[in-house]
């Protein structure tokens, strides 16, 4: 069957736009040729710099016939129903349409064949479409037809298009179509430099072939798979490792056709810059990957480019301009690094005085402040010493006004440890300084140090109030804040360190210090349902029971989240055993008879029930373990032992099960009745000394 | 080309280099002309390229624009950065097909070998906030060092491009660095000569550099310039509301001097900005006013002779 190969041919295309550019094309292409009803074997794209290029083989080369019937009016209708009839299917007379036979009555259908067209014909009208529509993140006009309006718009100017069709053992037809004229043809160029003629080609395998003849390495997986090899080499050489880094890799394969890594030094003085700084400036502004020296661990004053040509000196050039540049770049980071080191960190924070964090929550100096205040109150929970906190908070944000961070703001909170250790501050108050931002994200590790651990809740909670506060809650995808990851972090910092912090509290003392107040009462309970989806969201993330969260919240005056949590795990388990499971049954269907008498007797049965009105030895037993399981089990809750708990709550499952096997709920005796009603109710209450059953699903 | 003398040279001489670009691109149909006679942030903001790229009409120039960025003054004490240096600014409306070419070519002319260096075109989205454009484009790199920008405008004074300019910015200063094989701005050889007779970049400017370093952090009359950034300023509305002809906003007759204060108010700020006396809430509603006089002088040149449909 036929193959399709399309090459837009285009100036450069920014790195980070291609991987999803090639993913797009397929996508769009393959769901359309399937939308006209043409399944294709395979289908590969591929984007270099300056082409995005898709393969699709095995499509048929015409759509098959489609048949379809149509229903027309009654044998004997009136004349304007089969004169419609007729122009809707595009027969000539009643006498092309067949009749069907039907008790109702005989009617008329027609039967319509549609041929297939030639996929090439097909083709030819869906990929001007996509081309037009094609989903760039930004995209631009240019040229002599950007002077009238509807003229394509491309991510940069668009050249050629090779749009060929046809089997493997003939010549392939082209896809004739023309875009803002650009018509489609087989010819493409080789690399910028080195083979910049046009290039004639008929289907993939040849035109693969022959770009890589003409200097192109058209798989970006094939570059990425180059440069590595080539960099790690190079190192090795010299008793070197490589520092890999993924994120780097795929943008330089992205600016490059036919890769050459090179090696390059700088002067070994800068090697007194921390590694990471040296890293960020090699990488960022240069887009080179650094050298580490197995020996140390530590980085050594090498450097591996990445050009787009073989050049004729052999690179001696293109190393030498690049050693220049990173050198004045080093220098300048240099410079800045040993500027910092002369400012105390304090010294630097009456600046934040004139700094806005949010023009309604204050300036930064006012957040840092409230951040002391709250770290002094969070500490002793933590177990952390409250004047290392202290001290740690009010250093934390510093480096955020030094030059280095100005320079490479990724280096947030490190500049700031390494800066704190210069000054002699304590090795907890100095780490804090980078772990309070932690954890970033769901991989990103949570900090330990009790110092850290206070010094990011403070930071995170005072951030999450304050935005509350102003009504900036997030909605929807939009989180502009990202309040989302601060509770989420929140959570897991309590959780992983087994911290024990009631959050309604320490909402209200975080609130004392905002200049806005927001809705004061209700506040601290609103934020901590959105605490209470967080967890939802997480346990589900992982896999977890994440309705159960709900049952827990639902008692009320949940607060403590690592409670919340080991109550959510105990529950979880019981309810995997068959006690768990059918008590759960069980009290559902004494929740729901009780739903249903309460509302026909518009009451409700709260109230001990009275024992002198059992009848049956089923009720006494219930009375009996109901009793037993509420004392037992509210005496573990006490203890925070959840599990104990669950434990005593299976005890009254046989007690639930035998009651419903055998005792009728409404007895003909009203006072035996609501008796019997009242006991059901027990059962509900029994059960919350752990949870709301009613909020379990299932 | 013909032989030129080695003193004037691009590899040479700063002068030389300046020269072989001026006559690439004259080579290639534009109009030479010489810098606008006034202070400027960037060779963008020279009527040549802000207006002309606005409006339906063929435009192709080049010229140096000599770039004004107090902030950026070290007191002559850094190797590359200047608070005055040059940029050679290209237009070409609409964008040739071939741009990316000719661009290249130029590299060629003053001496950078495509076969020799790594030449990258590196995404770039250039947005001016002060003047309302934006545009796509890259920076071109050579061997790792960013030597011009490139960019196709989309959108000028908040008039939409068509048809769309391509524009090229060198910056003359780093470029002829690298060519010259030094790493000190003012070791630049200014005239190609040698010994005696050898002025260099330093010659020329350490001394200009040193003194406004002074003026624009320490000295700068600050009332001074508020007031003249509000003078400008109104001046620029007073001239663009005098400018339409018959009180009807269909031609108008004083878009360039109009302009002329825009740049003024913008060249200001910048001198506010670098004395440190502009908050930063008050930042932003300062380059929103620069801003709005950019998009009436628009507005207004949409209306000229040069920049309407015909």
């Amino acid at each position: 069957m036929p193959d399709l190969l399309l090459e837009l041919f285009s100036e450069e295309i920014p790195a980070r736009m291609q991987a999803k550019a090639a993913d797009d094309l397929r996508r769009m292409v393959t769901d359309k040729l399937v939308a006209e009803g043409l399944v294709y074997e395979g289908a590969k794209a591929f984007a270099t710099p300056r082409r995005l290029a898709l393969t699709v083989h095995g499509i048929p080369a015409r759509q098959s016939d489609l048949k379809t019937e149509r229903r027309g009016p009654k044998i004997g209708a009136p004349d304007a129903a089969v004169q419609g009839f007729l122009k809707a299917t595009g027969l000539k007379s009643l006498d092309e349409a067949t009749i069907q036979r039907d008790p109702k009555g005989d009617f008329y259908v027609a039967l319509i064949e549609k041929p297939g067209r030639a996929t090439i014909d097909v083709l030819a009208e869906i990929l001007p479409v996509i081309i037009r529509t094609f989903p760039w993140p930004k995209s631009m006009r240019w040229g002599e037809r950007s002077a009238k309006s509807g003229s394509l718009s491309w991510v940069r100017p668009l050249h050629s298009i090779i749009a060929t069709f046809g089997p493997e053992t003939e010549e392939p037809d082209v896809v004739k179509f023309a875009i803002d004229g650009i018509e489609t043809g087989q010819t493409t160029f080789g690399h910028r430099f080195m083979a910049p003629a046009s290039i004639s080609v008929r289907r993939f395998e040849d035109y693969e072939a022959k770009l890589k003849a003409a200097k192109v390495v058209l798989d970006p997986q094939a570059r990425k798979d180059i440069i590595l090899a080539d960099a790690k080499e190079l190192a090795f050489a010299q008793g070197f490792e490589l520092v890999e880094d993924q994120v780097l890799l795929d943008e330089v394969a992205g600016l490059v056709e036919w890769p050459m890594a090179l090696m390059g030094s700088f002067d070994a003085e800068y090697l007194t810059i921390p590694d990471e700084v040296i890293r960020a400036t090699i990488r960022n502004n240069q887009k080179c990957f650094v050298v580490s020296d197995p020996k140390t661990g530590k980085l050594t004053n090498k450097f591996i480019l990445t050009a787009n040509i073989e050049a004729t000196d052999g690179g001696k050039t293109i190393v030498g301009g690049n050693e220049r540049v990173i050198r004045a770049r080093l220098s300048d980071a240099k410079f800045f690094y040993e500027t910092d080191l002369k400012t105390k960190l304090e010294a630097r924070l009456p600046k934040f005085e004139q700094i806005v964090f949010h023009e309604k929550l204050g300036t930064q100096a006012e957040r840092i402040k409230r951040i002391e205040r709250l770290v002094a109150e969070i500490a002793p929970l933590v177990g952390a010493d409250v004047e290392k906190a202290k001290r740690a908070a009010h250093l934390a944000k510093a480096d955020l006004l030094t030059e280095v961070v100005g320079e490479f703001p990724e280096l947030q909170g490190l500049m700031g440890k390494y800066y704190a250790l210069a000054q002699g501050e304590d090795a907890s108050v100095a780490a804090a300084s980078e772990e309070h931002y932690k954890p970033q994200g769901p991989t990103d590790r949570a900090p330990t140090d009790p110092v850290s651990v206070a010094v990011a809740l403070a930071d995170k909670i005072d951030t999450l109030v304050g935005f509350w506060a102003i009504d900036e809650k997030p909605t929807g995808s939009k989180d502009p804040y990202a309040l989302r990851r601060a509770a989420l972090g929140v959570i897991r910092l309590i959780v992983e360190n087994m911290v024990r912090l009631p959050i309604l509290n320490v909402a209200k003392s975080a609130m004392a210090g905002l200049p806005a107040k927001g809705d004061a009462p209700k506040l601290p309970a609103d934020l901590l349902s959105f605490f209470a989806d967080r967890l939802k969201v997480q346990l589900r993330d992982q896999g977890a029971r994440h309705d159960l969260v709900d049952a827990v919240f639902s008692l009320g005056g949940q607060d403590d989240l690592l409670l919340v949590v080991r109550r959510v795990e105990a529950l979880g388990k019981f309810l995997d055993t068959d006690d768990g499971k059918n008590l759960l049954a069980g009290t559902k269907r004494a929740s729901n008879i009780l739903a249903i008498e309460e509302k026909k007797d518009k009451r409700t049965f709260d109230g001990a029930p009275d024992a002198g009105l059992y009848k049956l030895p089923e009720e006494k037993a219930l009375a009996q373990a109901i009793d037993q399981v509420k004392r037992e089990a509210g005496a573990a809750v006490a203890k925070e032992d959840f599990a104990t708990a669950m434990t005593a709550m299976a005890k009254l499952r046989p007690a639930v099960d035998a009651f419903f096997d055998k005792v009728k709920v409404n007895d003909d005796e009203p006072k035996v009745r609501e008796n019997r009603l009242k006991l059901l109710n027990e059962i509900r209450a029994a059960t919350r000394a752990v949870a709301d059953f009613s909020k379990i699903e299932g | 080309m013909d032989a030129l003398p080695a003193h004037m040279r691009p590899e040479r001489s700063f002068q030389g280099f300046i020269l072989a670009l001026q006559r690439f691109w004259a080579e290639q149909g534009c109009v030479i002309l010489q810098p606008y006679d006034m202070e400027m942030g960037a060779g963008t903001f020279h009527p040549a390229t802000t207006l002309r790229a606005l409006g339906p009409k063929r435009w192709n120039a080049a010229y140096v624009q000599p770039s004004r960025r107090p902030k950026d003054g070290r007191y002559g004490e850094n190797p590359n950065r200047l608070q005055h240096y040059y940029q050679f600014q290209v237009i070409m409306k609409p964008s040739p097909p071939n741009l990316q070419d000719l661009y290249l070519k130029s590299l060629a002319a003053i001496g950078i070998d495509s076969s020799l260096h790594d030449i990258r075109f590196v995404e770039d989205d250039w947005e001016s906030p002060t003047l309302g454009a934006w545009g796509l484009g890259w920076e071109c790199w050579c061997d790792g060092m960013e030597v011009s920008q490139f960019t196709y405008f989309q959108q000028v004074a908040g008039v939409e491009c068509a048809p769309v300019a391509g524009e090229l910015t060198y910056g003359l200063e780093r470029l002829a660095m690298y060519v010259q094989g030094v790493d000190r701005v003012y070791d630049l050889n200014f005239n190609g000569r040698d010994g005696a007779d050898k002025v260099t970049y330093g010659d020329v400017f350490l001394q200009a550099e040193q003194e406004y370093s002074r003026h624009n952090f320490e000295h700068s009359d600050s009332d001074m310039l508020f007031k003249q950034f509000v003078m400008a300023e109104e001046a620029c509305k007073k001239y663009l509301d005098a400018g339409w002809k018959d009180g009807k906003r269909e031609a108008h007759l004083m878009a360039l001097p109009a302009y002329d204060q825009c740049i003024k108010a913008s060249h200001v700020f910048n001198l506010l900005d670098a004395r440190g006396v502009i908050s930063v809430t008050e930042r932003q509603s300062y380059i929103m006013r620069v801003r709005e006089l950019a998009k009436a002088c628009g507005e207004a040149w949409v209306h000229t002779e040069a920049g309407r449909a015909v």
